[in-house]
Parts: C-alpha cells; structure tokens; sequence
C-alpha cells in the first residue's frame, strides 16, 4: 500500500508523537499521495499500521473535506467562490471553465480526466479570482489565463 | 514605517540572508536569559495575538506550569482558513525562519520540548517551503539538541491539516494533531492545563509567534512604541475585494481604516464609493462605508465601532456589491465549516443560508428578517467553539447596518382574494 520510503518516514515520524493515531493524518497523506484516493481497504490497512479501529479512521477521512474516497479526475480543478473572490469575479470563471469543459462544478468527466469543484476560501484573496489543480495555485484570473491553463493541463 | 515581519530584502527565506541580516540573534540572546525573563519581556511588550482574539500573548504563556512531570507542548496555529486572510502565508514562503527563530524562542520561554505547526492542507505549496527552512535549521544547529552549546533541546515539525475551517480553533487543532476528527473541546480545561495529549500546551498563531524575535532583539519598550499604545506592534493587514491593489500590508497596528483602503491598497477601482468593509476576516462585524470615520485598525478602535481586528483580513465593497448575495455566501460557508457537534449550530447555520437564500433570490418574506435574527441569537453563545458566534455576527450585523438591503428583497405578496373581492 505504501512505499518503502513512507514506511521509513512514518517510523521516523513516530519519534515525534507520543501516540500512534497521531500519525493517522500523517499517513492518509501518505495514502492520498500514493494512490490519488483512499479506499475501504486503505483505511482498513492505516488502521492495522498504526493500531487503531477502521472505524475512527473512516471517522477522520470523512470528516475532512481534502480527504477523497473516489478516485476523481486526473486533474481536480477548484474554484474559490467565497467572498474576496466573489468580489473578483469568480463566479465568471466558474461559468466559463463548466463551458468549456461541458461539466457542472462537483461532476467528474466520464473520460476520469476532469473532476471540477467550489471550494472555500483558499488564501488566495489577495490574488483573487483563483483556482487550484491539487497544490498548484493559479491566481488573478483572468478569461485568457484561464483558456491557457486548461490548454496547458489538457496536453498533460 | 520600517517593515520587521515582511522586510524588501532578496532571498530573506534563505537561511544565510537571514543570519546575514541579523537572524537567529534573537535566539542566542534568548538562550542567555532565563526563561521567565522572555515571558516576563512579551508581557510588558503588549503583544496581542493575531489570530482573532486579540488574547495578551505573554500573559497566555504565564499559564504554562512550571513544575510538571509532563513534557509540555506548544502549537503554531497556521490554519488560516478564516475567508479574507491570507497573511500567515506570505510569513512561510518570505520569512520562514522568523516564525522558527520565535518558536523556538516560545519554546525555551515555556520549557517546551516540541512544537507542531500546523498549517492548512491547502498550502501544500507553503508546507515544503516551511519544511525546507526546518531543515536548515536543524542543519546550522538552531533546533535539535544541545542548540547553540546551551543544553536545551527541542524539535519543531509541521502537522498537515486536510481541509477543515474548524482546526483553527485551537482545542479542535490538537484534536486533529492527535489524529482524531477536528472537533472542539469543551473549556475549561485550558490547553495550558490539559492540552495535547493532556499536557500542558499553548497555542499560538504564526503571525503572533514571528512577533517575538522582535521583541526580544529590540526590548519590550521598542516594541510598546510601535502603533496603537493598547494593541501594539506591527501587524500584516491583508486587503481583498474591490480595490485597486490588493494584498498584504504590513503597517503599525492603529493605521484608519480609510488610509488602508486609498493610500495602502490604491482606492477602489472606478472611483466608485465604498459602501461596506469586513474588517478583519469574514467572521467579524460588518461596517458601513460612512461610517468609517476615524476608525482604525486596532481592538479598541474597532471595539468601539462595534466589530472587532479579527485577522486583519479587510474586505473592500464598493457601492454596486449585492450585499445579501455577501451575506448568503458568508452564511453557505459557517454552514459548510460547521462541525455538527453542537445543535444551534449545526441546524442553524443551514437554517441562515436557506432564509438568505430566498433574499438572494428575491424570494424573502416580511417575517424572514427577525427570523434570521432569532436564530442568530440562538447561536450566539450556545455552542461548545467560537464557530457559532463567528456565524451569527455576520448576519446580525448586517442586518443592523443595512435592513434595507432586506427589505427591498421581501417578495411582494399579491393581494389575497379576499381583498380584491
């Protein structure tokens, strides 16, 4: 389920806490990272690694929201729409990406190449509108930069 | 003024700019007094912390035991997920080791053994730039054991949170550190008294801990000279919305309002009037633009004007904003945001977006208004965590300062038959 170099990390990282459930989050990154989503049998397998119940770890995945339990679309595109970006014209960025990309924000392509969401405040309120694809920022949006993004990501 | 906290130098995140321009004094000078001696400097400084509450920084660490057979914890509060901040950002990817050199300053001061900070899942980007300057860190003997040949030994890592507005609040923060779900605890007990793990823990933002390597460089007298004399010190302002050049200010704390908005951040685009400000992050009391009038950016004046400094988060609307589409949007996110675990919040919460809903969508009913304000209240102070209060007091206040924002988005009834009969 994890790399070799994880599980060295993770007994490193075991130095630092004086329990092993404080590693859970820690470790889902892990698993998110390796494998884009974290399944029934992933959490099953967090749970033996680090002794604690399947059931809190399905209660801690669910509870956060960058936690995924279906894989989603190669890239997740997430556009800020609270209220610094709203101010900006977000809501125009969230019209023009659904058109050209012909989903409706929280839809997956059937391809599994798009998945498009609304998320909340992402810090990016100085810089806004904004978007993000995974860690990668994109900021002071404009229709132009946007196109090029989505061309840029479309070839990857 | 002279900028401490986001100074124009080149390459300040790089370790060797930062030594070369005094960085990590601090720390030596630190490691030379006595612990009590750096407490009792931040006390008499006035630093205030800037996460929200405005809480006397010194004074919180006073609360830390000293005699305890447990090992004591401290927590950098980087979760910065209140909507219109996004300054403890620019502090991990432009100066780094300032957060580092205080934490380990607060850690010494507290007899702490180890510090998480916690950053937002988001902020990937950030966390690798903050990893990276802990490494360096650890590399030039700064933290680990022995630090600096004084014998005092401490660790800092950085906990990656995963979405989830809660973990700023600070018990729900070592909640999550503890691998659990973000829930908030119930208080008393203080962290200082059963935190993590339940030891003896602080809790401290980012913006609040970078502060310190300044006090203890330049004394707490500099400090108390620097801005409002009651809330004192430099503070980073971040402006959002409609001006013409948003972003991060840093400025001495009591700057007015307006002065931020026309000199600062370049006056509204257009030249069109300022009708209302957030002034410090979503979660406090709106302001209308005229009356801004000597109001400045510190908790008393602030205070006094009837909101609070929050996160220094200022969002700028200028006259033609649909303020109940604000409002809704502000509503939708204490609704997402809410954790569940207390009633009024977790039915209240969606309970104000679906009745402001109907306002946006012009939809309202004459009663709505004192609806909305019925279940505000009813929030207000009835939950476990400040998420309850930080959704009611939009809402309030907007409704105080701009009713007829509301009024006008009341759908006219039509005539019942009876009346046209």
């Amino acid at each position: 389920m994890l790399s070799e170099k994880n599980l060295a990390k993770i007994e490193q990282l075991k130095k630092y806490y004086p329990t092993t459930q404080a590693l859970v989050l820690p470790v889902l990154w892990m698993v998110q990272e390796e494998h884009h989503y974290i399944s029934e049998e992933a959490m099953k397998y967090v749970g033996e690694l680090l002794q604690v119940p399947y059931a809190h770890v399905l209660g801690v995945v669910t509870f956060y929201t960058m936690f995924h339990t279906k894989p989603l679309g190669k890239h997740h595109v997430e556009v800020c729409t609270n209220v610094s970006c709203m101010l900006r014209g977000s809501a125009k960025i969230v019209e023009q990406l659904e058109n050209r990309l012909g989903l409706k924000m929280g839809e997956t392509s059937k391809d599994k190449k798009w998945t498009l969401s609304e998320c909340e405040c992402m810090g990016s309120c100085g810089t806004a509108p904004m978007l993000a694809v995974g860690d990668e920022y994109s900021e002071n949006l404009t229709p132009e930069k946007l196109d090029k993004i989505i061309s840029d990501l479309e070839h990857r | 003024m002279e900028k401490y906290i986001l100074p124009d130098i080149a390459g300040f995140h790089k370790i060797d700019v930062y030594e070369a321009h005094g960085g990590y004094r601090a720390l030596r000078k630190a490691l030379g007094m006595k612990p009590e001696e750096i407490t009792d400097e931040v006390k008499k400084s006035g630093l205030r912390g800037r996460g929200g509450a405005c809480f006397p920084t010194g004074l919180k660490w006073t609360f830390m035991p000293k005699q305890t057979a447990k090992p004591k914890y401290l927590c950098v509060n980087g979760d910065e997920s209140e909507p219109g901040t996004f300054k403890d950002r620019q502090i991990f990817e432009f100066n780094p080791h300032l957060l580092i050199e205080g934490t380990l300053i607060a850690a010494y001061a507290m007899g702490v053994q180890t510090s998480y900070i916690y950053i937002r899942g988001e902020y990937g980007k950030w966390i690798k730039m903050l990893e990276k300057a802990i490494e360096a860190a650890y590399s030039n003997g700064y933290i680990g054991k022995d630090i600096l040949g004084s014998n005092f030994a401490t660790d800092i890592l950085v906990h990656r949170g995963a979405g989830a507005y809660i973990c700023g609040e600070e018990s729900s923060l070592m909640n999550s550190i503890e691998g659990d779900r973000g829930y908030p605890r119930v208080k008393p007990p203080f962290p200082a008294q059963f935190g993590l793990w339940g030891c003896p823990t602080t809790i401290n933002n980012v913006e609040t801990i970078s502060n310190v390597p300044l006090i203890v460089n330049n004394g707490w007298e500099w400090y108390t000279r620097i801005g409002a004399p009651k809330h004192p010190g430099p503070i980073l302002v971040g402006v959002s919305g409609h001006v013409n050049k948003p972003g991060v200010y840093e400025m001495p704390t009591g700057v007015p309002l307006l002065e931020i908005i026309y000199k600062y951040a370049g006056g509204i685009p257009g030249d069109k009037a300022l009708k209302a400000v957030i002034p410090g992050g979503s979660s406090t009391m709106i302001l209308r633009g005229d009356q801004l009038e000597g109001v400045c950016m510190d908790g008393d004046s602030l205070k006094a004007a009837g909101s609070s400094v929050g996160t220094a988060g200022l969002i700028v609307m200028d006259e033609d904003t649909d303020l109940i589409k604000v409002i809704a949007r502000i509503s939708k996110f204490y609704y997402h945001e809410s954790c569940g675990q207390c009633t009024p919040c977790r039915e209240g919460t969606g309970w104000l977006w679906k009745i402001l809903k109907r306002f946006e969508h012009g939809e309202g009913r004459k009663q709505d208004i004192d609806l909305l304000m019925d279940i505000a209240n009813n929030i207000e102070g009835n939950t476990i965590c400040a998420l309850g209060d930080a959704a009611a007091w939009p809402v309030q206040s907007m409704i105080r300062k701009f009713r007829d924002e509301f009024e006008k988005r009341v759908k006219v009834q039509a005539p019942s038959q009876e009346v046209l009969a």
